[in-house]
Parts: structure tokens; C-alpha cells; sequence
């Protein structure tokens, strides 16, 4: 009993000692959202990555707001993110050098199937927003900085309507999976991006209540985080993988990434 | 209802065809938990013998922080730990966010204080003319140590098993901490979380299946030995 225990002991001592810490030149975090990991495509690209270059991935899924400021800690070495205008906050204040442009979608609104603030027939997506306010019909918000979540406040404040606070408007505080399990559930309208809505409506009791608005493009960047002003930055990585994600092999990938699945691209690649 | 029997035919699959990705989280969930129980245990025992058996100043805040840290909430020691371990922060040169060494070091910070306190109390109800009396029959503390521990052998299983119920059970710690890295640092119940983000019910669901029957192997072993010793003992 005794000595089962003594080699028990010495394997997990083993096991901890020799779990490989991979070297840390050879290692990239990548800070990015969480519909980028949703949808899968990350899965498909980055170990592409991995076994062209021996380069170690960590993908780290949070909203956009959140890598953002992980950039801006220098916790990260790369940026793979869609919150334009607090991009560009970044990029004056020196955080960030070269961002590229990497992909697009369509953020799309979301709704029960029967439609109660009958935003289909809106003219725009200003519009739908009056819409659900004025009927105070349930709207569920990430809450969570995201990009989307940006996005959706964007809309509010241009109709000067403040949404928080009211019983019709609900934060869910977590990712766009999550969420759109919450507006799916309560009958709620919902700020989606398409990509997620789309590998995810199987599961879903919504449907598409407006789309195709210039507001709503959802562009992806990809941002290396600036070496000069943190000290531990894996910046060689962050480069290799930046130029990867622009490459013409790997954006062929992204507009082919979901036909066979969905029907359609979930992402398009000509601005 | 469907979907549970959809998610216990996939556990089975899962289990059954040797799905080498399946197989890779249950083996890092086991390594990471199974090495911070392993750790947890070696610190608390001695702790917990030295803490039970002296007198000391400010023995009564130090067990009430210690029952404090029995409901510690594993985000709260992720949170902290993160800041810790950020490359700019206090032990950022080491380069531990990220990795499955750093969910051990978050697992031991919510197991030890569970395996402390359920130990303290164990040792504490050990009687004192018991102890007065090996003592005087000229055994050294090492020795009596020894048969405390020997004696309080069936709480102090419990206490193992209620922190490894703790561990491999949480899920904010680990994903904090951990990343929820694909094949690196993703365990059971942060690849929940991330199926059940893709839309993958009945893969998560059947995740969730192979945590339980995991947590109720290892819950088994040690109950045997538990109770192994329990018919030794009579």
C-alpha cells in the first residue's frame, strides 16, 4: 500500500515537473472574441498555423472590449477583433501597429418568429430599434463591451434612446452563444452577428428580422500588439501569424469556411 | 428528454470508440486535479497536525480564515491568481497564465483550505489523554503523529474527497486561469462551457455525463480504501 502510494506520488511529481511549458518565444497569445470561437473558424485556421511554423497558439476567447484592454496590458501578442472605433482609440494611443484587415459579416437582428415589434417591415434598422422601444417588446443585450454589444449601443445612442434600466431590456453579460440561447428561450430581440447566428440555428427559435444595412457591417481587424511599449511581447509571432491570417491561402480559407456546413460563407473577404 | 438520451448514446460513443479528443481533456482533467489534490494533501496534513496539536497566538483568526477559504468562490481565486501570473505582474516572468500548471496552482488554493479544515477537526477530536498517554508512554511526536493520522485515517479520506469534489467540479478558476486552450489547458468542465457556447448540447451534456462517471471512479477508489481500512480496523 505504501509503496502504490510512493509511485503514485512519483509519477504526478514526474507528470507536473515535465508538462511542457512550451518556450516562450514560441508561444502566441492571441486575444479575440468570442464569435471567432463560436463559429469554429479558429479551429480550422490556427493549426494551420501551428504545423506551418511550430508556433504554439493560446487562443484566448473574450469580447472585444476585454482584448482590447488585454492588448493594452501587454497580456497579449495579438489582437483578432471587431470593435472599430475603440480599435482606432487604441491604435492612436500607440498600443497597437500595424491592423490589417482581415474579414467581414453582417451583424443581423434577430427575433421571435412571429415578429410582436414588426421590424421586418422597417425601413431601416433605426427604425426596428423605435420599434421594440415604443412597444417594449423584450430586447436581449450582451452587456459585455463586445463588439457587438458596442454596435447595439451605437444604435441606441443615435436614436437617443437609453435603454438601460427598463423591464423590456435585459444584459446578459456573456457570450453570443449564451445569449442567443437567452433571447431564443424568452421570445427577445436580439444584436447578432451572422456567423454565429447561422452555426448555431439549429438550436434556435429566432429568425433574420433585419439585415443587409450599411450600419451593420462587422469588420474584423487583426492587431499586432506594439512591441515598443511592453517588454514581453512575442512580436516575431505575432507578426508571422498576422501576415498568416492576410495570406491568400488562408483567405481563400475563410470564404470557403462554412458552405459546406450552412449553405453559405459565414464570412466574406472583399471590402 | 430526447436530448438527454442523445447526449448518454454520445458519452457511450464517445467513450467507447477511443475519441482521441474526448480522451485527451478526461486525461488532462484527471492530471491537473489528481496533482493538485496530490500537493493539497501534502501541505494540509502537516499544517493541520501542527495547527491542531499547539497553542499558538491568533489561532482563532487563522481557523476562521480557513473556514472562510472552505467557501472560497473559484472565480474570486482565479481573478486573483490571474493578476498574479499576468507577464507584467508579480510572478510574470515564470510565464505561468495560460497553462495547466497555473489551473494546479488555482486548484490547490481552493482544495487546501477544504482538506485543512476538514482535517483540523479531525485531529482536534482526537483525545487529548489519548495523546497524553503515547506521549508518556515515551513515543516521539513523529510517532504520534503517526497514529493520529492512522486514527483519523476514514475523515481524513473524506476531507481528500470533498476537495477533489471542489476541483474537478469548478469551472471559473480553470477557465480564468487556464485559458480553456483547445488541447493544452481545456478540461471537462471548460470544454461544457465552450460546447455549450457552440450550440453543441449533446456534446456538452455528454461531457458532463463522463465528469460524473469520472468524479465517481476516482469518488469509489478512495471510498474502498476508506472503507477497507474502516473493516481493519474493527
Amino acid at each position: 500500500m505504501k509503496l502504490l502510494l510512493k509511485y503514485i506520488f512519483q509519477l504526478f511529481l514526474y507528470i507536473f515537473l515535465v508538462t511542457p511549458t512550451f518556450a516562450k518565444n514560441k508561444t502566441i497569445i492571441l486575444a479575440t472574441t468570442t464569435s471567432a470561437v463560436d463559429t469554429g473558424i479558429l479551429d480550422e485556421l490556427i493549426p494551420l498555423f501551428e504545423k506551418k511554423t511550430g508556433y504554439f497558439v493560446k487562443i484566448i476567447a473574450v469580447g472585444s472590449g476585454q482584448a482590447l484592454l488585454l492588448g493594452k496590458k501587454g497580456e497579449a501578442d495579438i489582437l483578432l477583433v471587431h470593435s472599430p472605433d475603440e480599435e482606432e482609440q487604441f491604435m492612436r494611443e500607440g498600443y497597437g501597429i500595424n491592423r490589417k484587415f482581415v474579414m467581414y459579416n453582417d451583424f443581423v437582428l434577430l427575433g421571435p418568429p412571429h415578429d410582436p415589434a414588426n421590424t421586418k417591415h422597417a425601413k431601416n434598422i433605426f427604425e426596428a430599434f423605435k420599434q421594440i422601444s415604443l412597444r417594449k417588446v423584450l430586447f436581449i443585450s450582451r452587456g459585455d463591451h463586445s463588439g457587438t454589444h458596442r454596435k447595439e449601443m451605437f444604435i441606441w445612442k443615435s436614436l437617443k434612446i437609453d435603454p438601460i434600466g427598463n423591464k423590456w431590456y435585459q444584459e446578459t453579460g456573456s457570450g453570443m452563444g449564451q445569449t442567443l440561447s437567452v433571447a431564443s428561450q424568452k421570445l427577445g430581440y436580439v444584436l447578432s452577428d451572422k456567423a454565429t447566428f447561422l452555426s448555431l440555428k439549429r438550436n434556435l427559435n429566432l429568425q433574420i428580422c433585419h439585415s443587409d444595412d450599411k450600419i451593420l457591417k462587422n469588420i474584423y481587424h487583426v492587431i499586432e500588439v506594439n512591441p515598443k511599449m511592453f517588454k514581453n511581447i512575442n512580436h516575431e509571432g505575432a507578426k508571422a501569424l498576422a501576415d498568416f491570417f492576410v495570406s491568400d491561402e488562408t483567405q481563400r480559407l475563410i470564404k470557403e469556411f462554412g458552405i459546406k456546413k450552412f449553405g453559405e460563407p459565414l464570412f466574406k473577404i472583399n471590402q | 428528454m430526447e436530448l438527454f438520451v442523445e447526449a448518454l448514446t454520445k458519452a457511450i460513443h464517445l467513450l467507447l470508440s477511443f475519441d482521441y479528443e474526448t480522451y485527451l481533456v478526461i486525461w488532462f482533467t484527471l492530471k491537473v486535479s489528481i496533482t493538485a489534490i496530490l500537493i493539497s494533501t501534502i501541505l494540509s496534513i502537516p499544517l493541520a497536525l501542527y495547527i491542531s496539536t499547539n497553542q499558538f497566538r491568533f489561532k482563532h483568526f487563522i481557523l476562521s480564515t480557513i473556514n472562510t477559504g472552505m467557501a472560497m468562490p473559484p472565480v474570486l481565486a482565479g481573478l486573483f491568481i490571474t493578476i498574479f501570473l499576468w507577464r507584467n505582474g508579480f510572478l510574470g516572468r515564470f510565464n505561468l497564465l495560460y497553462t495547466p500548471q497555473a489551473i494546479i496552482i488555482a486548484q490547490i488554493f481552493l482544495a487546501t483550505p477544504l482538506i485543512l479544515g476538514i482535517s483540523i477537526s479531525a485531529f482536534q477530536s482526537f483525545p487529548k489523554k489519548f495523546m497524553l498517554q503515547i506521549l508518556g508512554l515515551g513515543a516521539t511526536k513523529f510517532q504520534l503523529y503517526m497514529i493520529m493520522i492512522r486514527e483519523c485515517k476514514l475523515t481524513l479520506l473524506s476531507a481528500i474527497m470533498a476537495g477533489f469534489g471542489a476541483i474537478i467540479s469548478e469551472v471559473g478558476a480553470s477557465m480564468m486561469v487556464g485559458g480553456n486552450i483547445k488541447g493544452y489547458t481545456r478540461v471537462l468542465t471548460t470544454a461544457i462551457v465552450t460546447e455549450t457556447g457552440k450550440g453543441n448540447f449533446e456534446l456538452a451534456m455528454a461531457y458532463g455525463i463522463i465528469l460524473l462517471l469520472l468524479s465517481f471512479s476516482v469518488n469509489m477508489i478512495l471510498t474502498k480504501i476508506q472503507q477497507k481500512n474502516r473493516t481493519e480496523h474493527e
